[in-house]
């Protein structure tokens, strides 16, 4: 099969759905004839015009709400943040018109905007990082999506573009650039289906985002020391595939889960109250969380290395749980 | 004079007509809601439009079903002019089931899409880009539909006042912003809170046209919101049309409309009722005699009241549904 970037297979994702649905457009800074900071665009101008990748003016608030408006009216908007941390400035009209409009409206309108952009920590200090995964799973009406591989951040993209429902599409920066197998022949990948991505029998791991790959190769470390540890990658946070992870814990009765995001109130404590509640004696041990360190994102690289989880860390906390 | 006026308009008897029935339904079913409130029928809270109905039924005139109007908190009169049926407005606010929206909303979160009524907001100002966007969708389409944001005084002190006429302006969209300026932001006054004068001048730090009515006079409302219409549906983009207004009630029902604003400055604008006003230049015009008006307010009243007695009788929303419409597949 053929390799792609993360990055390229997404944009192949967009560029075939912007070519069978004309009401699709982006808006950003720089994603116009630049192509976007991060390539997300790249050539898409040349083939679509302006009104259907429109460069902005910095103004996240007012054309995440114009997306909104768009959307509401039948139009397929796609808000490129290039860093997700600019979307705070929008995130009072998404939380309020975005994720509320079907329910207000009793199901009659739909706001099925897809707002992407780059999260997590990769030297880009502390506004330049955020994950934001909880405050989005957090929200009545919207959906969170985490793609970690090149085939999933086209085929989880395409279903975004055909989705009702508004969608944070989140792609951490440090997988950008990260190569892997991408079908030729179309695919979806669907929301709520979470992917093991590597089998195990004595404990399970729940890792998001960028940590997918972290605990993977903290896994095969542990494989040498006869600890044969499942890794499952979630894919969206909303829905959340809860029965995938039950599953697997009744198989491993060990849960262990990797965030690179804040601990309190996060997606692991989300996952271990949903586990407590439906698989608690399938439980030999507490679930364990390994997270980013509770403080904004350093710039510095040792201090950066002090904050996010790595593959040390997260095999210590595999050990330790192990024994447990 | 109000026959040459008329006649300029290009209005015909019935239009002229239209317009006093507009603000007269959205005029009774308010009162209708008044009596409502004061007998404790009503759950939650209320802005009332009285005083201000010529902006809203100048405005939504021109527009046609395929049109996009978001609007404000203070949205009954929009919601009427639009084309709500009073009975769904006044069902909604005493959260029935019948309501526009069941209840689920109330008197701030009214939405009735099949009439071109895409929502009233609890939060100050992103009407101005919500329907920045829906103008965005119509140009994309090519059609010749406008987006109409309606919004106050208040909320041109926002930023999305800022970002939306800058970025409607840069992009060209179909849109008309109408600011109806009533004087206060809740209780704090414009010239407070601002040192400009008015709203309309801050539309050539966008470079689009920026004007200014007198927003109790419906004709004058009617023929500038027209002539912004009629540029918006030939590609020639958006404008400001700054209404001045006055809201004669509390901010709120039920809250104490003291400590801001003087009883001299309400009676001189109950003094210019938009209603009264636009009755006299009918009738010195000779376009209706005294008698049609008469029949026309019994006939709108007993709408009103039947409404109101419909929104009464009506039951209450299914507590199950609560959750329906989250999600698309819910």
């Amino acid at each position: 099969m053929r390799e792609m970037t993360y990055t390229d297979a997404a944009r192949e994702g967009l560029a075939e759905e912007m070519a069978l649905n004309p009401l699709i457009f982006v808006v950003g800074e720089g994603i116009g004839p630049r192509g976007g900071n991060f390539n997300t665009t790249l050539g898409l101008y040349d083939l679509y015009g302006e009104m259907r990748l429109r460069d902005t003016p910095i103004s996240e608030r007012g054309f995440s709400t114009i997306c909104t408006g768009a959307a509401v009216l039948g139009a397929r908007p796609v808000v490129d943040f290039m860093f997700l941390d600019f979307e705070l400035d929008a995130l009072g009209d998404i939380i309020n018109q975005t994720t509320r409009i079907r329910w207000m409206s009793n199901g009659r309108l739909k706001a099925p905007v897809v707002f992407r952009g780059g999260v997590g920590i990769a030297s880009t200090g502390p506004h330049h990082s955020s994950n934001l995964f909880s405050i989005f799973m957090h929200l009545p009406g919207m959906r969170v999506v985490t793609p970690v591989f090149p085939a999933d951040a086209k085929g989880l993209l395409k279903t975004a573009l055909r989705n009702e429902d508004p969608v944070m599409f989140l792609e951490h920066k440090k997988l950008l650039k990260t190569k892997g197998e991408v079908p030729e022949s179309e695919y979806f990948t669907p929301f709520g289906k979470a992917n093991i991505v590597r089998s195990g029998k004595d404990v399970s791991v729940v890792a998001i985002s960028y940590m997918v790959i972290k605990a993977l190769k903290a896994a095969q470390t542990l494989e040498k020391e006869g600890i044969s540890v499942e890794v499952i990658d979630p894919r969206t946070l909303s829905p959340l595939d809860t029965d995938t992870i039950l599953e697997s814990v009744s198989r491993t009765h060990r849960l262990l889960i990797v965030d690179e995001d804040f601990s309190p109130c996060g997606a692991g404590a989300e996952i271990t109250a949903q586990v407590m509640e439906r698989g608690f004696y399938e439980l030999d041990a507490p679930v364990r969380r390994v997270n980013g360190v509770f403080a904004p994102a350093p710039y510095s690289p040792p201090l950066e290395a002090a904050v996010v989880p790595n593959e040390t860390s997260i095999a210590q906390a595999l050990r330790d749980l192990s024994a447990e | 004079m109000e026959i040459q006026r008329a006649a300029a308009l290009e209005l015909t008897r019935e239009q002229s007509l239209g317009l006093l029935r507009s603000m007269l339904l959205i005029r009774y079913s308010e009162e209708q809601l008044v009596k409502c409130y004061a007998r404790g029928e009503i759950p939650g809270g209320m802005h009332t439009y009285i005083g201000e109905e010529a902006v809203a039924a100048g405005v939504c005139a021109h527009l046609r079903n395929d049109d996009a109007v978001f609007s404000t908190h203070r949205g009954h009169g929009h919601a009427i002019a639009k084309g709500m049926k009073p009975e769904r407005l006044i069902a909604e606010v005493l959260g029935k089931a019948t309501g526009c929206c069941q209840g689920r909303g109330g008197s701030m979160h009214l939405f009735e899409p099949e009439v071109g009524f895409y929502g009233t907001s609890g939060i100050v100002a992103p009407s101005i880009l919500l329907a920045s966007g829906a103008a965005y969708k119509f140009k994309l389409e090519g059609s010749d539909r406008v987006g109409v944001s309606f919004f106050g005084d208040g909320a041109s002190n926002n930023g999305a006042f800022h970002e939306g006429l800058n970025m409607a302006a840069a992009w060209q969209l179909p849109v008309l912003f109408v600011c109806e300026n009533n004087m206060y932001a809740t209780e704090v006054a414009f010239a407070y809170a601002s040192r400009s004068t008015s709203v309309a001048s801050r539309a050539c730090g966008y470079n689009l046209p920026g004007v200014e009515v007198d927003g109790n006079d419906v004709l004058a409302v009617y023929q500038a919101a027209g002539e912004a219409i009629q540029n918006a549906r030939r590609g020639n983009g958006p404008t400001l049309l700054e209404c001045h207004t006055y809201r004669t009630r509390a901010h709120a029902e039920g809250m104490r409309d003291a400590g801001y604003r003087t009883q001299e400055e309400i009676d001189s604008w109950k003094a210019r009722d938009p209603i009264r006003l636009y009755k006299e230049n009918l009738l010195r015009g000779g376009i209706v005699a005294s008698g049609e008006i008469e029949a026309l307010e019994a006939e709108l009243l007993k709408i009103a009241e039947e409404a109101t007695q419909f929104a009464r009788q009506s039951p209450m929303p299914d507590p199950s549904t609560v959750a329906l419409h989250v999600f698309a597949e819910s």
